[in-house]
Formats: structure tokens, sequence, C-alpha cells
């Protein structure tokens, strides 16, 4: 009965945010790109194989957590379902399934349950303005390799990852314990901290990539300037690059700045009083957001898709997207690897450490880096 | 596809649902949330008119930034849900107010046919991309701009002054 309760919990929830991209997607193609709108069938196609990448790349990266966290602290980790322990997350994920949802007292449920949700489905959303390779053309048609090909596509990644922090804070108020509500309070004054230092750093590229010039915020473009110019964005802004990365850590929650969630003082933080599949989809959310912040850093600033030794001749037709596509994943993966490895070398941040280091250092410095890019673009350097 | 008007009538709905449901809910974060839906309502209508960047910057700067703050502050004081009674003078004084709002605004548009026409998608700003806002922003509507950024630093200043701690040889 329970289980049966959960799945039904859970499967419109899967099937809500499957449904909230190709939505947003439609929505968003109310700003048409300058050729005719790309039929249904296959935004669907493309909603799919984003959304399948995304919900396989997150059981494996949750079992490359545990393993790589294993092997930095000279353990072995889970390694007995399947190989090489390789069947641990489905393990995992049937646990989940199976577990007892419990439910506080005096929880108001709509946001209770509607929590969870909110986290999984921005994370899971943000991927939709992700372009994966660059434009396809075949059989008369050029497919740009995104699935929501908008003009404001940065922006709905900002816009996508402040709505997130709803889902840990009313996670952390509804469950009605004074461990949650703390995680849950931290987490939002972490968010308003760290998106000011985000957005600045953002803006930089922009200026640098003559975004501002085209009126786009396609990140295609950002990587299309890239793969012209054959310089990546990590050079030209270095300063913006670090900043962008340990602020893309703090939105995602991840260690150092873990504080939403500290176990030693908050036993779980906001997720302490959630369980079974709920708890499930606050756990997606973490590595969906964590999938699609790589991304997003990748475009921006380590060329996307480009690779300096396949050039566009290279890249033609299917095997052309096909590597383009491996590319992006590569450098997906390898950013991915340097989350994991962060999370189990740095210590976690004390609180007023924290705001220090948000507002005393990286705002003046994304300001600064701002200048840089400005005087960049201005002087015509790289 | 969702026809324009449908998509219109639907944010509108949502919109305007959500910005009843602030005045009326008692408990503040509820209402605080029914604030969001009516912002994510509004950044919805930008985007049936064709405005991209002023619909993302509605999410990121009215929900995402501005209401987390307002529910961070909500929690952090721990406000309980609020009495009904004993606030009828505010009470009457707020509906004399909404309603003098809404004559406000509906009067130019009874009035001019012309501010009605522009208010359909047709007519809507053609090129509302970054470069074109940021050039009406800085040439034609600059004084504007700096005075609504005069206005909202007075008011942070007055926020700051009304809720510094007092010195300790000055009276309240």
């Amino acid at each position: 009965m329970t289980m049966l309760a959960t799945l039904l919990t859970a499967t419109p929830l899967v099937a809500t945010s499957l449904a909230a991209t190709p939505l947003g997607g439609a929505l968003l193609a109310a700003t048409p790109p300058s050729d005719a709108t790309a039929p249904l069938w296959l935004t669907l196609i493309k909603v799919f194989t984003v959304f399948g990448i995304t919900m396989t790349l997150v059981p494996m990266l949750v079992l490359a957590e545990r393993r790589v966290s294993a092997w930095m602290q000279y353990r072995v980790g889970p390694n007995r379902v399947g190989p090489g322990g390789s069947l641990q997350p489905l393990a995992d994920l049937v646990k989940m399934l199976f577990k007892e949802e419990l439910r506080p007292d005096g929880v108001p449920p709509f946001i209770f349950t509607a929590a969870p949700a909110i986290a999984a489905i921005c994370a899971l959303s943000m991927m939709a303005v992700v372009p994966f390779g660059g434009t396809l053309e075949v059989g008369g048609r050029s497919i740009p390799m995104v699935v929501a090909d908008t003009d404001i596509g940065v922006l709905v990644v900002l816009a996508l990852s402040s709505i997130g922090v709803y889902g840990i804070t009313l996670g952390g108020w509804a469950s009605n314990s004074k461990y949650s509500l703390l995680g849950g309070l931290r987490s939002s004054a972490q968010m308003i901290s760290y998106e000011l230092s985000l957005g600045i750093s953002l803006l930089g590229v922009l200026v640098v990539s003559g975004n501002f010039e085209s009126g786009s915020f396609r990140l295609s473009d950002v990587i299309e300037y890239q793969a012209t110019t054959g310089i990546w964005n990590a050079l030209r802004l270095p300063l913006g690059f670090v900043l962008f990365t340990i602020a893309a850590f703090a939105e995602t929650n991840r260690l150092p700045f873990d504080l939403p969630e500290a176990e030693p003082e908050l036993v779980g933080g906001y997720h302490t009083e959630y369980s079974s599949m709920r708890f499930g989809l606050f756990f997606l959310g973490e590595y969906a957001a964590m999938v699609a912040g790589s991304s997003v850093i990748v475009c921006l600033f380590l060329g996307g898709w480009h690779c300096p030794w396949l050039t566009t001749e290279v890249t033609v037709g299917w095997t052309g997207a096909l590597l383009q596509m491996s590319v992006f994943l590569a450098k997906v993966l390898a950013f991915l690897f340097f989350f994991i490895h962060v999370r189990w070398t740095l210590p976690r941040l004390r609180y007023d450490q924290l705001m220090t280091l948000g507002w005393k250092w990286m705002l003046p410095l994304s300001l600064l880096n701002l200048l840089w890019a400005g005087a960049h673009a201005a002087l015509g350097w790289f | 596809m969702l026809s324009e008007r449908t998509a219109f009538l639907v944010f509108s709905a949502i919109a305007l649902i959500g910005a009843a449901n602030v005045v009326t809910r008692k408990n503040p974060v509820h209402a605080a949330l029914w604030l969001v839906g009516s912002f994510l309502g509004v950044a919805g209508l930008f985007l049936t008119l064709g405005a991209g960047l002023l619909g993302a910057i509605q999410v990121m700067v009215y929900a995402g930034a501005i209401m987390v703050l307002f529910l961070f502050v909500i929690l952090l004081l721990n406000l309980d849900v609020t009495e009904g009674d004993g606030l009828s003078f505010a009470r009457g004084a707020s509906f004399l107010a909404a309603i003098a709002t809404l004559a406000l605004v509906a009067l130019p548009f009874a009035q001019s046919r012309e501010l009605r026409a522009a208010a359909t998608p047709d007519h809507a700003a053609p090129d509302a991309s970054a470069g074109n806002v940021a050039d009406l922003l800085f040439t034609r509507y600059a004084l504007p701009f700096e005075v609504v950024s005069l206005l909202l630093l007075i008011a942070m200043v007055g926020a700051i002054h009304l809720a510094r701690r007092p010195r300790r040889d000055e009276s309240v």
C-alpha cells in the first residue's frame, strides 16, 4: 500500500518534470530563431535524449561519488552489487521505493510534497537550454542540437536555479522541525549571497563573447564564438571562471558549501524529515543540478562541444554530431569528477566564513572581472 | 501548440488568482508563495508578448531573488498566522486604496483607443532584445531610470534608519 502511494507520488512528479521540459521549450519558442520552428516530434526526440542522458548520469554519479570517496579515503566502497558495484544505484533506488514514507505531524501536506518536486524539476529543466552539439545538417534540415533554442538561454538557467531554492527552503520550512528550518534558512541566505557573484561573472562572459551586440543570450552563441576564435573563455577570463565555479558549487549546495544539510550540526538539514522517494527526489535534484551546472560551465568557459583538433570541416553529418556530443560529454564528466574530488578534499566553511567569502570577496572580485571583460572587449584582445 | 489567446488567459488567471490570495491568506508564508505564483504568471504574460528578456528577468529578480529574501525574513522572524480582527481600519483603507488604484489604471484605458490596442501581442515591441532595451534605457528613458534608482536608494536609506539599533547616548 505504502509502495503504491510512493509510486503514485513519484511517477507524476517524474512525468511532470519530463513534461515541463517540452512545455517550457514550447513556451520559450515564443521567440523563435531565424529559421522556422522545429516540428514537435523533433523536439520530443531531443527531450528524450537529453532527459535520458541526464537520468543515466545521475545514478552513475552517485556510484562514482561513493567509489571515488572510498578511493580517496583508502577504503573499498560499495563493490558487492553487480560487477564492481555497478548495480548499487539500482539497489538504492529499489530500497528508496520500498521504504516507508513518513510524514511528521502538523506539516502542510501540499508544500511538503511539492518541495522535493520543485527541487528536482528545476534542476532537470535546466538541461533544456544546454546545447550538446553544434547544428546538425541532415536531410535538408538544420537542427540545432539543443532542446529549446531560445534567445534567453543563459537567463533561463539563472531563473531556474533561483526558483530551485524554493524546493530546499520550503522543504525545510514545511518539515515542522527546527533542524530542517535552520537548513532551509541557510540555503536561502546562501543563494542570495552567491547568486549575485554568479550573475555578474556570467555578464563578463557575455561581454567578451559579443553577446550584447547581437542581443542574444544563447549558450550556443557563446560556444560558437569560442569555436571560431579557437580560444576558450577560461583563458580570457580566468578570474571569472574561478568565481563562476565557486558560485556554482554554492548554488548546488556542494561541499564546501553544504551548510543547508551540515550533518554534524543539523542532522540532515532541510531533508531531515524526508524519507523514501521524496528524499530520493531531493537527491535526484542535487545530482541533476550538478550535471546542469557542469554543463553550463563547460559551455560558458570550456568551449562546449569545441575541441581544438576537431574543426568544423571534420564534424559534418551524423558522425560529426556524435563526435561533438562525445567531446561535450567527456568535458562534462571531467568536470563532474572535479565536483566529486573537491567534495572529498575541502572541509566545510563556517557560516560567517561563507558570508564573508560571498559578500566581501566574491562580489568585489566579480565586479573586477566585469571590468576586465569590458577592457578585453573594448581593446580587442585575443 | 498553445494559441496566444489561451496562453494569455491562463497566465492572467494565474497572476490574478495569485494576487488575490496574497491579500487574503492569513499565513504569511502561504501569502508569499502565492505572490511567487503571481510573479510567475506575469513572467508568462511577458513571454506570450515575445519579451523573453523581461520574462526571464521577472523570474530571476522578483520570483527568484526578492521573494527568497522575503521568505527568509518571514521564516527568520517566525511570524505567526495573523488574526483577522483589530485591523478593520486598515482593511477599509486598503479597500479604498485598491479601488483608487484600479480606477487610476483603468481610466486611461477606457478613454484611449490607442492604449487598448497597444496591449495586444500584435502591437508588442518589435524587438525586446537586450540591446534594444539597453538602448532605450540609457537614451530615451535615462531620466526616469535614474529617478527610479534614486527612489530605491531613498527607500533603502529609510529602511536602514528605521531598523538600526539606537546608539547608547541617544534616546529613541
